[in-house]
């Protein structure tokens, strides 16, 4: 067991096991924090793939932005214990099975595809790291367009969350 | 030292991404309801990275910051959204939020 | 002795790790000492004084006392989250330290030449930033989980300022990067080496004055220090988010506060002060003594104060520092070691200079309120932020569009 295996399964177990604390708990503070786990660990994972601007973008922006919008919201709002509703028996009992045969499903075709034979790096046995200037050439030269729509798109989610945090005067 | 395939990054992506639906479809709760949105898109994430490695092409990682950048702004209004219905309806469970007119 | 041989790297990472928490922990215990005596002097009193010789044992009787206080721990909180809080804060505050570079020169441990750095990664900038942002959980979770309204109120509002004022601090950085072109933290000081007109070091506190005022402003805000301390003012919100909390939790929270003080100072050093760069050319190998007569000059001056005003238990203890700081400063003449402590030295001074400005700011300018402390933030520090990115940009860019225009 070579250390990119074992860094692999410790973060990968780290994330399966947020994620099911995530469906598992009773109070949402829990399940922000599950998540928040999972984010973390998935950063790990984008390094380990030699995305190192990625991870550092996901802890900067979704970690510690995202998530700490939606502790901020639990915190206002004092979310506590969910209330049990009752559920039809068929949700209930058919309704898992299948979700757990939707995960093993497209886990299974995706093991077997043709792209899963190749080893994560480009050549044997050397990670090369994305560097930080070649990802932005790309961003600013080929996806230019895109890049300044999300910056409308940001400007216009502000405005909407000014519009609906204000309150009637 | 032998590399991780990339095959094994899919399978947790798809795994990640059944409990984001699981989770999904069972809670209860709506800010619950959009974390497993979140997870889900995490999943996808972890996908384009794994996707790019494998073609060792950077337009994977473009789309992931895309990805998280659409994600930040769509949670902002979101979550003003959940905001203002939790103070309308006196509740975050969401079987009381399903009818037009109160 | 062999697992030393095949695995240098991480037996070397691990006794760097060892040494920097050492330091650190004994930084952090007299930073409060340093803080409470400057601020008693500017106040024209004398500060801690008792409790050892000029009060050196203060921070000793309070880790004594925050150790044997009872934990006290509210009944209706939610008991994983409590607890969580602090050792979170603590451990982002602590972690981000791995990355900074200490000095230039390279080390023999255990005979694996290495560095003064635990962590050499290429976005090292972009990592630091990672960390911090995710600081501002330890805050409002402590808020959250005391279920009390003030430290609610108190965790919500000190949450809310750290994330605004991250916005500036970060933006002022750009500036920087711009003009270095790199995320390295070794590369950003080595491209501060030269000097403009020959007598003005060419560190970048000079293109990018207004940048290091912005990022300063920002990193107190930050770090909910005083002017921008009103979620933790005694006064108004009883404490704040950490109310609740007794003993050692809570003297994991001041551990934390100032661990983000001394991060953000040695960031501060590192991108606009010239890190370890001394200010003088290399040629003047004379100023190499420096360490060692800065160390030995304080001996002296202990020396005179033990023997001259000191009386009692107080005059051995003195005693006890003055040997010390002679050992240090012959310790710093040794040939072997004279050359590993210019960088420390000059990176230590650096920081202890912005460390000194922070209790300056904190004794002597009124806090600010709550709204003030925001408008502040949004309307000012990040438009001035933005204005210090484009200008640097466009001065950048100007000889490119003069060629082409």
């Amino acid at each position: 067991m070579s250390l990119p295996f074992i860094l692999f399964f410790v973060f990968a177990i780290v994330a399966v096991v947020g994620a099911i604390l995530l469906i598992v708990a009773h109070e949402p503070i829990h399940s922000a924090l599950s998540l928040i786990m999972v984010m973390v660990a998935l950063a790990a994972l984008y390094l380990l793939l030699g995305a190192e601007f990625i991870a550092a973008v996901q802890i900067i922006v979704y970690a510690g932005a995202i998530m700490v919008l939606f502790v901020f919201v639990i915190m206002l709002l004092n979310a506590g214990v969910e209330e049990r509703t009752n559920w039809s028996k068929i949700a209930k009992y058919a309704g898992l099975p299948l979700g757990i045969f939707l995960l093993c499903e497209l886990a299974h075709w995706l093991a077997r595809s043709s792209i899963g034979a190749r080893i994560a790096n480009g050549s044997e046995g050397t990670s090369a790291a994305v560097s930080t200037r070649a990802l932005s050439e790309m961003l600013f030269q080929k996806y230019l367009f895109p890049f300044e729509a999300t910056s409308i798109l940001i400007l216009i989610a502000i405005l909407g969350a000014l519009v609906l945090a204000k309150r009637d005067e | 030292m032998s590399a991780v395939p990339i095959s094994y990054y899919l399978v947790l992506s798809a795994i990640l991404f059944g409990l984001g639906v699981i989770a999904f479809v069972f809670k209860h709760n709506i800010i619950t309801i959009y974390m497993a949105i979140e997870l889900m898109l995490n999943a996808v994430n972890l996908a384009f990275v794994a996707f790019a490695r494998a073609h060792n092409q950077l337009d994977g990682l473009v789309f992931v910051f895309f990805v998280i950048v659409v994600a930040a702004a769509e949670s902002a209004v979101g979550l003003a959204i959940i905001l203002t219905i939790a103070q309308n309806r006196q509740s975050l469970n969401v079987e009381r939020v399903n009818q037009l007119k109160f | 002795m062999e697992f030393i041989a095949q695995h240098p790297v991480l037996v070397a990472s691990l006794v760097k790790i060892a040494i920097l928490m050492a330091v650190l922990m004994t930084i952090l215990a007299y930073l409060s000492w340093f803080e409470r005596k400057i601020i008693a002097h500017i106040q024209s009193r004398w500060g801690p004084y008792y409790v050892g010789a000029h009060g050196l044992l203060q921070p000793l009787a309070d880790g004594i006392k925050f150790l044997f206080k009872e934990d006290l721990t509210p009944p209706a909180s939610d008991k994983f989250v409590y607890t969580l809080a602090p050792f979170l804060a603590l451990t982002l505050a602590i972690t981000t330290l791995a990355l900074i570079p200490f000095g230039p020169a390279t080390v023999w441990i255990f005979g694996y030449e290495t560095h003064l750095v635990v962590a050499n990664v290429d976005i090292g900038l972009l990592f630091l930033f990672a960390i911090t942002s995710l600081g501002v959980y330890g805050v409002a979770l402590a808020g959250w989980s005391s279920n009390s309204k003030y430290s609610l109120l108190g965790g919500l509002r000190s949450s809310a300022q750290m994330i605004s004022y991250e916005v500036s601090l970060t933006l002022s950085v750009v500036g920087v990067l711009l003009l270095a072109g790199t995320f390295n933290f070794n590369e950003l000081v080595t491209s501060q080496q030269g000097y403009y007109l020959h007598f003005i070091p060419r560190w970048r506190i000079v293109p990018q004055f207004i940048g290091f005022l912005c990022y300063f402003t920002s990193a107190i805000a930050e770090t909910n220090r005083a002017p921008f301390d009103l979620p933790e003012g005694e006064q108004e919100l009883v404490g704040g988010f950490h109310t609740e909390y007794s003993s050692f939790k809570f003297a994991m929270f001041f551990m934390a506060e100032y661990a983000n003080m001394v991060t953000v100072s040695c960031l501060a050093t590192i991108l606009f002060l010239g890190g370890w760069l001394s200010p003088f050319p290399d040629r003047w190998t004379a100023m190499q003594y420096l360490p060692a007569a800065s160390l030995l000059a304080l001996a002296v001056y202990l020396a005179y104060d033990t023997f001259a005003q000191m009386r009692g238990f107080a005059r051995i203890q003195l005693a006890v520092v003055t040997a010390l700081a002679a050992v240090l400063g012959l310790l710093c003449l040794l040939p072997a070691v004279m050359p590993v402590i210019q960088g420390p030295f000059w990176f230590t001074f650096k920081m202890g200079l912005l460390l000194f400005f922070y209790v300056w700011t904190r004794s002597t300018l009124p806090r600010l309120r709550y709204d003030q402390l925001m408008s502040f933030g949004w309307k000012l520090l990040l438009p001035v932020s933005l204005l210090n990115l484009v200008v640097t940009a466009l001065w950048i860019v100007f000889p490119q569009l003069v060629n082409h225009g």
